[in-house]
């Protein structure tokens, strides 16, 4: 088992035959993903990477059932394109692009709270679950299938987390980054939710920043959820002075409770174990597991 | 990004929010012949830069003096200016180091009955617009938050919705405004709204709206931010932002497309990806240095950016030493020893460099920077890259 994503997994691009459409798309197809067509307004009828294009969302699902699709549409179009998959009911939406303003997202998330749709991101690297499914821009060769969910607002900071997983030989069930814009879709509580019932999620690592109180709710989450499998965290941004965007548009400390350290505390205080140092995530999981 | 308090009022007076006359003044002169025009027995002389608390503020070199003044003559205005112009102001949110006012705003002063503090901003965790209101206007509301939290009055807005005036007109009650102002508040905020929502705006503060003698209402201060992701859809917005409120790398940097912050340490960081360029400077300091810079050159970033990054880097007379770490996912390895190899030789590297690649292509990259012979230590991993460059700079800094 691993969440959200399988072998079986039929995914749609949006903005297929971009540049970074097509990067990715060959990539994905290259790891062994089922990606199906595409979609690139006024370019129906024609194939790409052997595959069908679609004008329309709508077009593309009436040729044959997807499971996801994932979006490498540029800002100025990204939320529409969100929002065109919510439409048509596409179960899980994956969108990579960053740089979407902030009110386009607020309706978006509105049309999400009404739908069955789930989001992953945006901003973000995607989702994975080795040797099955990748949805996103995530280097396929550093995973490894395996036991450790994990889950992280940072996309270079989750390739750490399964590239150390990795070289312990735990590898991961399934890698999801959730993206570092304020607004966005699934949240820590939601894939923390997911790994908990997961069967071959045996532990997990959750890598938070600095801004908002994501990490704060998901700590009093784990909490309550009395869980067993030990979970590691890291909290990015102790160092990062108040009031400024540290590059993510939601790493910025702008309240009390929302610094990297009132996140530690939190995290420490719900049982999650936190790594010392960003390069110790799966060292300190291993000395947790091997107790 | 943020602008002036006089880019915020021209702005918001467009909208139809009430504002006290005002001329944008460069030199002392200018201030005599604003407070002349302006006509009012009282102006405020108000020095304009990027920062809140103003007016508790103190000037570095004359500390009884405030960054804002009320006159009471043209004369005095000039002096005023004189003695504000082109010298460093200090507030709670400016830091030490303070900032050069090289602008002042002369505003035409007003009866005062009851100060208000109105805002609009983007609440994450409720994901709506909320307006945040208190009777307790003029003072740092985030004391007001800590101290009096019953006086802090919130609404939300449903982003499907859009405002509804009935939620205006419900704010101006719990303020206890009356009659004709509750109308005149619910005009306000529904232009305060089409602002921020037309604008990209990420928050709207005005600290205070007051009430005056006469019974109007007018903000009295105002200040906007925009959201950066939105900016592309407002030039004439992009066009607002002022070069001397800005570090000049962090401008370079923006040129360039790269996310730049300038801290106050030594050791430079390039990274890619804003979160591992977050861990990078705290694992620094882990190891007991601090961290020049944050610096994420970006997923997808060419050859052009990362050498232009790594040239901003060095151009930091504090560096001491620079610490490369590069998780390469789109980003390839190879391309990124290029770049720091070309960057290299043409500025000529003076302090320590530590390189750590790891991903897309990484043995490409490492085979560049071998055989470069430039003196580049290579880390293993985001542990020892830290340590080396700690032990490095230290090593030089003793000899």
């Amino acid at each position: 088992m691993s969440i959200l994503v399988d072998k079986d997994t039929k995914v749609l691009v949006q903005g297929f035959t971009g540049a970074q459409g097509t990067f990715h798309s060959e990539q994905s197809i290259a790891y062994g993903t089922s990606i199906i067509g595409g979609v690139t307004p006024g370019r129906g009828g024609k194939t790409h990477l052997n595959l069908p294009v679609f004008d329309t969302m709508e077009q593309a699902v009436s040729q044959a059932k997807a499971d996801a699709s994932v979006i490498y549409v540029p800002p100025a179009g990204a939320a529409d394109a969100i929002l065109e998959a919510v439409s048509v009911e596409i179960p899980l939406i994956v969108c990579i692009t960053e740089g979407i303003p902030v009110q386009d997202m607020l309706r978006v998330r509105a049309a999400l709270d009404r739908s069955k749709s789930l989001l992953i991101g945006p901003n973000c690297p995607g989702i994975i679950t080795p040797d099955a499914c990748k949805i996103g821009i995530m280097p396929g060769p550093i995973h490894r299938r395996g036991s450790v969910g994990v889950v992280s607002r940072s996309g270079t900071l989750t390739y750490e987390a399964v590239a150390q997983t990795t070289a312990l030989g735990m590898g991961q069930s399934t890698s999801v980054g959730i993206g570092g814009d304020p607004i966005k879709g699934l949240d820590f509580i939601d894939i923390l939710e997911r790994f908990l019932a997961d069967p071959e999620t045996q532990s997990i690592i959750m890598i938070g920043e600095i801004g908002g109180t994501s990490e704060i709710e998901a700590a009093q989450f784990l909490k309550d959820s009395k869980t067993k499998k030990p979970v590691v965290g890291l909290v990015a941004g102790i160092t990062a002075p108040p009031g400024r965007r540290m590059g993510h548009a939601g790493a910025v400390i702008s309240g009390g409770n929302d610094t990297a350290q009132a996140k530690i505390d939190a995290l420490r205080a719900a049982g999650v174990h936190i790594a010392p140092t960003p390069a110790e995530l799966g060292s300190t999981l291993q000395s947790v597991l091997t107790g | 990004m943020n602008i002036h308090e006089y880019q915020a009022k021209e702005l918001l007076r467009s909208y139809g929010v009430p504002t006290p006359k005002g001329v944008l003044i460069h030199s002392p002169e200018e201030a005599r012949q604003a407070v002349r025009s302006l006509g009012t027995p009282i102006c405020a002389v108000k020095a304009q830069i990027h920062a809140g608390g103003r007016g508790a503020g103190h000037f570095k070199d004359h500390p009884e003096i405030r960054g804002v003044r009320i006159v009471k003559s043209p004369e005095e205005a000039k002096d005023a200016a004189y003695q504000m112009l082109n010298r460093t102001l200090i507030t709670r949110q400016t830091g030490s180091a303070g900032r050069v006012v090289h602008k002042l705003y002369v505003e035409a002063g007003c009866a005062i009955e009851r100060e208000l503090y109105l805002s609009m901003l983007i609440d994450r965790s409720a994901r709506k617009i909320m307006i945040v209101a208190s009777q307790a206007g003029g003072m740092s509301i985030e004391d007001v938050a800590e101290k009096t939290p019953e006086k802090i009055q919130k609404v939300w807005i449903d982003p499907e919705l859009g405002l509804g005036d009935y939620q205006a007109r419900v704010l101006a009650t719990r303020l206890d405004l009356q009659g004709p102002q509750i109308n005149e508040f619910a005009a306000i905020i529904r232009s305060v709204y089409s602002a921020f929502t037309s604008l990209d705006a990420s928050m709207i503060e005005m600290n205070p709206l007051v009430v005056t003698k006469e019974g109007g209402l007018m903000a009295l201060d105002a200040k906007m931010a925009f959201d950066d992701n939105g900016l592309f859809r407002h030039p004439q917005i992009a066009e607002l932002s002022d070069p001397n409120e800005e570090d000049p790398r962090e401008q370079e940097a923006a040129r360039f497309g790269l996310s730049y912050v300038s801290l106050d340490g030594t050791i430079g960081c390039m990274v890619n990806g804003a979160g591992l360029a977050m861990a990078t400077m705290d694992i620094i300091h882990e190891e007991g240095e601090s961290p020049a810079n944050f610096l994420d050159v970006g997923g997808g970033a060419s050859r052009e950016k990362v050498g232009a990054a790594f040239r901003i880097l060095l151009s930091d007379q504090k560096i001491e030493g620079v610490l490369v770490n590069i998780f390469g996912g789109i980003m390839r390895c190879d391309l990124i020893a290029g770049a720091v190899i070309d960057a290299c030789r043409q500025e000529g590297l003076k302090v320590p460099l530590v390189i750590r690649l790891a991903g897309t292509l990484v043995e490409e990259g490492l085979t560049m920077l071998r055989q470069s012979g430039l003196n580049i230590t290579i880390a293993t991993d985001l542990g020892d890259a830290a340590r080396k460059i700690v032990a490095e700079v230290r090593a030089r800094r003793a000899a």
